[in-house]
């Protein structure tokens, strides 16, 4: 059975670039984008494209790419269709910008229903920048589909996905009936490369863009204007960095030393 | 609904016993409602829930909602979220906690989008603001980079918790509250998730989450070896060995040993990192401890800006001399 998927991807800050270059606007509340790296998908999003491909490796079907924001770098935003992902659609406006997980989950879901027929839709299970990990299930509950949240693995069989889903001991097997709405983790292993084949097809492909009006929403429901949790500061926590570096002649001098040291210290 | 009044802790149970996240969760409720000047009640869904209820009242509740049914018996998204609503429509709470567990990280999302607001998400502190009573919520956002306080102005106030991030309040075995049954009226039909099976993959020893020591490995261990001569430090130690993201992603370890933002989030007394960078992803896991010990060849690592002791030179020839040291002075 061909599997039709859609999986949500979002472009951001490369969650890898050294902690040192991570600066905030403290007067704009926002955070300024690390001069020379450039943005990234999402890496739990990457992998959920790769539970999509997974799945289409198996049985067949079609993977469509659902990202929001504005001015996304096509570079970036593409890089799904060049692991084997089919189409990309893009909900790009000014409009967009700024939301919260509420006004995310109700544009993504608008545009879910625009898409019309799917089975799986995927998320990862948390954006690499705010961390709130509620988008999917969000997107799920507008949609009135079953969600399993935090999945290492994923098959699918008849019309029925059997999921992983991680715990805190270990991982539960879980059925459930499609559509559903599946939010992968890092547990499922890393997504493919691109290859060479996937970049030239996805560089004579263009991405569909949507605006506020094509899916039918208000401008007043999205983005800022739809936010429903109203941010009142960001910062930086303050790091006291005293470290205490042991040193010695020889690292089994130093080994040595420490044990000394945290002994006195009375930690051990 | 009716005013909303009071903090609602959404609370846990394992084998019968409160988990120890809901008597952190406990504790914090007391500390709000103080504040607001109303009251604590906690709900418990399952099917065995045992002394838990009394010990919920111990831990600082007046009331304890149960739901005993047989269909609550293991946490499933459809069947709780279903249960919370109709308990939230009744209770109309002002604040909703629960923590930011498997099972509360994938409720809350939900059942605030049920209720029409918005769920805040592994908060680190929670203040009610003195002149409009909203509570305020601050998390770490940016993998541990940055920190972000939110306040939303619908009702009711529903956020996640992380685990350690609140204190418990010393059991008072004589504190009285009420157990009120509470009816999960719950519609089989709707339930559209199955478990097939739960696999424990736990590893053998100290638990992480119950350790006051943890000697952590990352990257720069190199593969499962290297593990084996952190599990001697552990022993020494009677320490858990945990893990950075890395040697799970590659295999070396199982992924119940990972300690960061995606995987287990501790507080123990002390907290040895070994060949770990200190990415803010797995900071996010371990900043919580009361001393860190970083153990890495790169003097520039992260790791020792968040360090209160550090040894600059290969775990290869640290570990071994500073686990002969310790058994040496542990035996003295």
């Amino acid at each position: 059975m061909p599997v039709n998927m859609i999986v949500c991807c979002k472009q951001v800050i490369d969650p890898e670039a050294p902690p040192a270059s991570f600066k905030i606007n403290s007067a704009t509340n926002q955070v300024i984008s690390p001069p020379g790296v450039p943005p990234v998908i999402s890496p739990f999003d990457e992998q959920a494209v790769e539970a999509a491909l997974r799945v289409k490796d198996k049985l067949g079907g079609k993977i469509t790419i659902l990202s929001l924001g504005n001015n996304m770098l096509r570079d970036v935003i593409k890089k799904p269709l060049s692991m084997g992902a089919d189409e990309l659609i893009l909900l790009e406006d000014e409009a967009f910008e700024g939301g919260d997980s509420w006004s995310t989950a109700y544009a993504l879901s608008m545009a879910v229903k625009k898409i019309g027929q799917f089975d799986i839709i995927f998320c990862g299970r948390q954006a690499a920048d705010w961390d709130n990990g509620q988008v999917g299930s969000g997107i799920a509950e507008i949609l009135g589909i079953p969600s399993v949240t935090v999945a290492k693995k994923v098959e699918v069989t008849d019309s029925k996905a059997t999921v992983e889903r991680i715990i805190t001991d270990g991982y539960q097997i879980i059925e459930v009936t499609l559509p559903a709405l599946i939010t992968v983790s890092n547990e499922l292993g890393e997504a493919r490369y691109a290859t060479l084949k996937g970049i030239m097809a996805a560089a004579k492909k263009q991405p569909t863009i949507w605006k506020p009006a094509d899916i039918g929403v208000e401008p007043s429901k999205i983005g800022t204007a739809g936010r429903r949790a109203k941010l009142v500061k960001l910062f930086q926590p303050v790091k006291e960095g005293k470290c205490e570096v042991v040193g010695a002649d020889s690292p089994a001098e130093a080994g040595v030393k420490l044990a000394q040291r945290l002994r006195e210290a009375k930690v051990i | 609904m009716a005013e909303p009044k009071d903090v609602l802790v959404y609370g846990e149970t394992i084998d019968g016993k409160l988990a120890s996240i809901t008597t952190e969760l406990l504790g914090c409720a007391r500390r709000l409602a103080d504040e607001l000047k109303e009251g604590v009640s906690c709900i418990l869904l399952g099917s065995k829930l045992g002394e838990a209820p009394q010990s919920a009242i111990a831990y600082g509740a007046d009331k304890v909602y149960i739901a005993e049914d047989q269909l609550l018996a293991e946490y499933q998204n459809d069947s709780y979220v279903a249960v919370m609503e109709k308990a939230i429509k009744e209770i109309s709470p002002r604040v909703v906690l629960l923590g930011q567990t498997a099972a509360g990280r994938d409720l809350a999302p939900r059942l605030a989008f049920r209720l029409g607001v918005i769920a805040g998400m592994d908060a680190l502190d929670l203040n009610i603001d003195p002149s409009t009573k909203l509570l305020q919520q601050t998390r770490s956002v940016y993998g541990g980079n940055a920190r972000a306080t939110f306040v939303s102005e619908a009702y009711p106030q529903i956020t996640t918790v992380r685990q350690k991030a609140m204190t418990p309040l010393a059991p008072d075995a004589s504190r009285k509250g009420e157990i009120v049954p509470f009816k999960a009226e719950l519609d089989v039909a709707k339930i559209r998730t199955k478990i097939i099976q739960t696999v424990k993959e736990e590893v053998a020893g100290i638990k992480l989450e119950d350790a006051q020591i943890i000697v952590s490995g990352g990257r720069g261990i190199g593969g499962p070896d290297g593990f084996k001569q952190l599990e001697e430090l552990a022993k020494a130690l009677k320490a858990a060995v945990g893990s950075s993201r890395p040697p799970c992603d590659n295999g070396w370890v199982p992924d119940t040993m990972q300690v960061g933002l995606t995987g287990k989030i501790v507080s123990p007394e002390l907290y040895f990192a070994v060949g770990i960078s200190g990415s803010s992803q797995h900071l996010a896991g371990c900043s919580g401890s009361k001393t860190i010990v970083a153990i890495n060849k790169d003097p520039e690592a992260n790791i020792f800006k968040e360090a209160r002791f550090g040894v600059v030179g290969d775990w290869k020839q640290v570990i071994p001399a500073l686990t002969q040291k310790v058994k040496e002075l542990l035996a003295s």
